[in-house]
Formats: structure tokens, C-alpha cells, sequence
């Protein structure tokens, strides 16, 4: 899916090559400070590359809309911006934003309530905590339907019971409908539980590739 | 009684009371502003002096590239304004989108203004251009520079409401498009205003003048409807210009926004 060549940005990443395989789950690890954020940024296009080359789908990220890829690739940042609106208002945004039709009322309640998320569509966001908004963002890009998803400490809000219902819902999604899915977490356990392969971060360069069987 | 009573510089003297009064209130409660507040009223004394004389001498020499270095002048001094009010650095896109927004708003309402209601020949007859080339221009400048200042602003402040809308696929439209509403409602919203109270709280300018040089109020308030409208024409199209333009510049063609202000 993504190939990287001797990508610099600034003095926070230098990568000499790295692959991220369609259909897989890839983590990425490392202490904070390490680069893990920047990269996802990288790969969505939100900054821009220095240096050196990120290939999509073998084309330049520089040469491609970058609109047209942040509606393949989503990222999901630790803190997701939620709107000002309905929890209905959240969950429809993403699907606006990328031109799909709106879905209707059962299946958005189907989809928050797979994540624990046990909230009326009506329900005002402004109140919300740190990990209801995290799961209403995981929801809402679910509803997108993404080809790529990354996914910034996704569960960092969220106690160990709701943790893993909710990776086990995205892990679920992801691989029955056999998505791309980058995953940062600090959790070197996490990761070996939910990654097909491993990244570690260390100041910027990559320290270690790991398969997991 | 059509004629219009002259004051004279004896009894213009007299007007100055009222500056002498403000300047002892002032320096009563130790408020530090007298030298501001002493030469403003210079400036404007000196300013006026200055228009008239000039405006006296265009009256006598009409001339269509007279009337056009007048607009051009105004248009000038307008932007700057525009660039000294807005309090925070404006990048140089934006000034570009400004000129561009100022020019076209208020010279397409100006010529048609002139042109279609008022009907007036020459159409650079500048007894007519000028002052309503003034009140469009100067209301338009009020209109820019707030919408200016807030679209910046709101940029800053909801950085991270923009960037969030970007990851999820948005363009930079969708994203900055509460931002740009909510501009544009800003920058509208004082002359939506000035007509609310028009006529009951206040007669506006240019029909007190009208009134005062013994013209029928009737027609005095033709004028000030035509003129009213026509400002509310022009500060619309070039706040919509502003803020549908404006936008666009703080981003690159990545749809990325740009970090730096210049």
C-alpha cells in the first residue's frame, strides 16, 4: 500500500525504507517523542515530506489529490476533533466530507453501540469525556468505509473492559472486510496482540521490523 | 428659506467649545489622552480644509481622468486603512485578495449606482461620483477590515477543528466552511444594522446635508434609500469575495494548511 524511501521531516523522522502492506494490520510503537504521530501524518498527507519518497499504490503522495486520499485514508488522531452538533451530527460529517449519502438512524446505533458507546443520535457532544469522543471518531469512520485506516492511540481514553470490545470491534471490521489499518499505540503488548507486523520507533529511525506469525 | 446659512471661520471658532470642554474633562480625571484627542480634531480640521479645496477645484476642472485619480486615490488610501485596522499580520495572499475584493465589489456598485439609479451624465460628473465613490468605498473598508480580522482569527483558533475535518477527507472549503459563515454574518452585520436605526435614531449624512442645502427631505431620502442599498450592495460582494477567496490562501495546493503567516 504505502512504500517510504529515505523520508525526512524536519528533524522528528528519518526513515531509509519501510512497507506497508494492503490488508494488513501494521502497529507502530515506540516512546513519545519517537516520530509515531508524524508518520501516520505523513501517510494521510496532512504534512509534507521533506525529503526522500512515499509512494501510494506505487504513485507519488506528492502527485496525488491529496482530498481524494484522505477519503481512502483516514486517520484517527489520540484527541479526534468531535463538532459542534448531535452525536448524529458526528457520526453523518465524515460520510459528508467524503460524498457518500448519509446512512440512516439504525445503523448508526448499530455501529456506536458496537463500540460501547450508549448514547442517543440526539444527544449534544460538548460534555463528552476523552473516551466516548474516541469511540464516537472510531464509529464515525466505520460509517466512512475507508480503504486505509490510521489509527493514533485509538483506545488511550478507554478502561481495560471497553478496550477490548472496542479492538475487538475494529479488528473485527478491519479484517472481514480486509482493510489497511496502521495502528500507534505505546503498548508493546497491544500491539503484539493486534499487529500483523511491527514497527519500533526510535527517535525518528526505525529500530526494528517484526512479523508476527 | 433655500438658502444655506454660512458659518463663517468666526462662529466655526465657536464649534471648537466643544473640543476645549472634552479637553479640560480629560485632563480632570487624569485620563493621558489629550495629545491624541488635540490632534485628531488637528487632523481633521487640516484634512477638511485640505478636500474642500481640492474637491472645489475638481468641481471646476471635470475631467474623466480627474474623477478616475480621485477613485484610484480613494481606493488606495482605503486598502491601507483596511491593512493598518486589521490588528494582527495579514498575509500577502490575503492583501491581494483585499485589493482584489475592494476594486470589484465597490466599483462595480459605484458604476452601478451612477450609471442605472442615479442615471447621471457625464457619468464622471464628480459632484455626484466623489462623495458616493466615499460612502461606498468607506463603508466597503469597514466591511473588509472586520471580516479581514476575523477570518484570520478564526483560522488561528480553530487550527485543530480544520485539521480534523482534513484527516476525514474534507476540502478546505467544507472544513473552513462554518469559519467563512460566520465571517461573512460578522462583517455584514454592522450595516445590517445602521439601517435598523436609520431615520428614527439618527438622520445619516448625506440627507442631513441634502436637507440642510434645501433640498426637499422627500428627495433627500430617494438619495439616502438609492445610497443605503448600494452600500449594503457593495459591502456584500466584497466581504463574499473576501471570505470565498480568503479562505483559500491558507492553504497550499495539498490542502494542507500553511503554517507560516507570510
Amino acid at each position: 500500500m504505502y512504500n517510504l524511501k529515505n523520508v525526512q521531516f524536519k528533524n522528528i523522522l528519518d526513515i531509509k525504507e519501510l512497507t506497508i502492506e494492503a490488508g494488513k494490520i501494521t502497529c507502530i510503537v515506540g516512546e513519545s517523542g519517537s516520530g509515531k504521530t508524524t508518520l501516520l501524518k505523513l501517510l494521510n498527507h496532512l504534512l509534507n515530506y521533506e525529503q526522500g519518497l512515499i509512494e501510494f499504490r506505487g504513485k507519488d503522495l506528492k502527485e496525488l489529490d491529496a482530498v481524494t486520499l484522505r477519503r481512502e485514508v483516514i486517520l484517527v488522531p489520540q484527541a479526534p476533533v468531535i463538532f459542534p452538533g448531535t452525536v448524529r451530527d458526528n457520526l453523518l460529517i465524515g460520510r459528508q466530507f467524503s460524498r457518500k449519502d448519509p446512512l440512516p438512524d439504525e445503523e448508526l446505533l448499530k455501529e456506536i453501540h458496537r463500540l460501547s458507546l450508549y448514547k442517543k443520535l440526539d444527544e449534544q457532544t460538548g460534555t463528552f469525556s476523552g473516551g466516548e469522543k474516541q469511540r464516537l471518531a472510531l464509529a464515525r469512520v466505520i460509517l466512512i468505509d475507508p480503504e486505509v485506516l490510521l489509527l493514533d492511540e485509538p483506545t488511550s481514553a478507554l478502561d481495560d473492559n471497553t478496550l477490548d470490545k472496542v479492538m475487538d470491534r475494529i479488528l473485527g471490521y478491519v479484517k472481514s472486510r480486509q482493510k489497511t489499518m496502521v495502528m500507534v499505540t505505546h503498548s508493546k503488548q497491544q500491539a503484539k496482540i493486534t499487529g500483523e507486523k511491527i514497527i519500533t520507533l526510535d527517535k525518528g529511525l526505525v529500530s526494528s521490523i517484526e512479523e508476527v506469525a | 428659506m433655500n438658502e444655506i446659512i454660512e458659518i463663517g471661520p468666526w462662529r466655526l471658532m465657536a464649534a471648537y467649545v466643544f473640543l476645549i470642554v472634552l479637553l479640560l474633562l480629560v485632563n480632570r480625571q487624569g485620563i493621558k489622552k489629550e495629545g491624541e484627542i488635540f490632534f485628531s480634531a488637528l487632523r481633521m480640521t487640516v484634512q477638511l480644509i485640505a478636500v474642500g479645496y481640492i474637491l472645489v477645484y475638481i468641481f471646476a476642472h471635470k475631467h474623466i481622468a480627474v474623477t478616475l485619480l480621485v477613485l484610484v486615490a480613494m481606493q488606495f488610501f482605503a486598502v491601507r486603512n483596511i491593512y493598518s485596522r486589521v490588528k494582527v499580520p495579514i498575509k500577502k495572499k490575503l492583501r491581494q485578495v483585499i485589493i482584489l475584493s475592494m476594486i470589484a465589489g465597490s466599483g462595480a456598485t459605484i458604476f452601478y449606482f451612477l450609471l442605472l439609479v442615479i442615471n447621471v451624465e457625464p457619468w464622471y460628473e464628480p459632484r455626484y461620483f466623489i462623495p458616493i465613490a466615499g460612502m461606498i468605498i468607506g463603508n466597503s473598508m469597514t466591511g473588509i477590515s472586520l471580516g479581514a480580522e476575523r477570518l484570520i482569527n478564526e483560522m488561528k483558533a480553530k487550527k485543530d477543528l480544520i485539521e480534523g475535518a482534513l484527516m476525514l477527507g474534507a476540502t478546505p472549503g467544507d472544513a473552513t466552511a462554518p469559519i467563512v459563515k460566520d465571517t461573512f454574518t460578522a462583517a455584514i452585520m454592522p450595516t445590517i444594522n445602521s439601517m435598523v436605526g436609520m431615520g428614527i435614531v439618527f438622520l445619516p449624512g448625506m440627507m442631513t446635508g441634502q436637507i440642510l442645502a434645501g433640498l426637499s427631505p422627500l428627495i433627500a431620502i430617494e438619495y439616502q434609500i438609492a445610497i443605503m442599498l448600494s452600500i449594503l450592495g457593495s459591502v456584500t460582494i466584497t466581504v463574499f469575495m473576501l471570505t470565498r477567496l480568503g479562505y483559500t490562501v491558507f492553504f497550499n495546493r495539498w490542502s494542507q494548511l500553511e503554517e507560516n503567516d507570510a
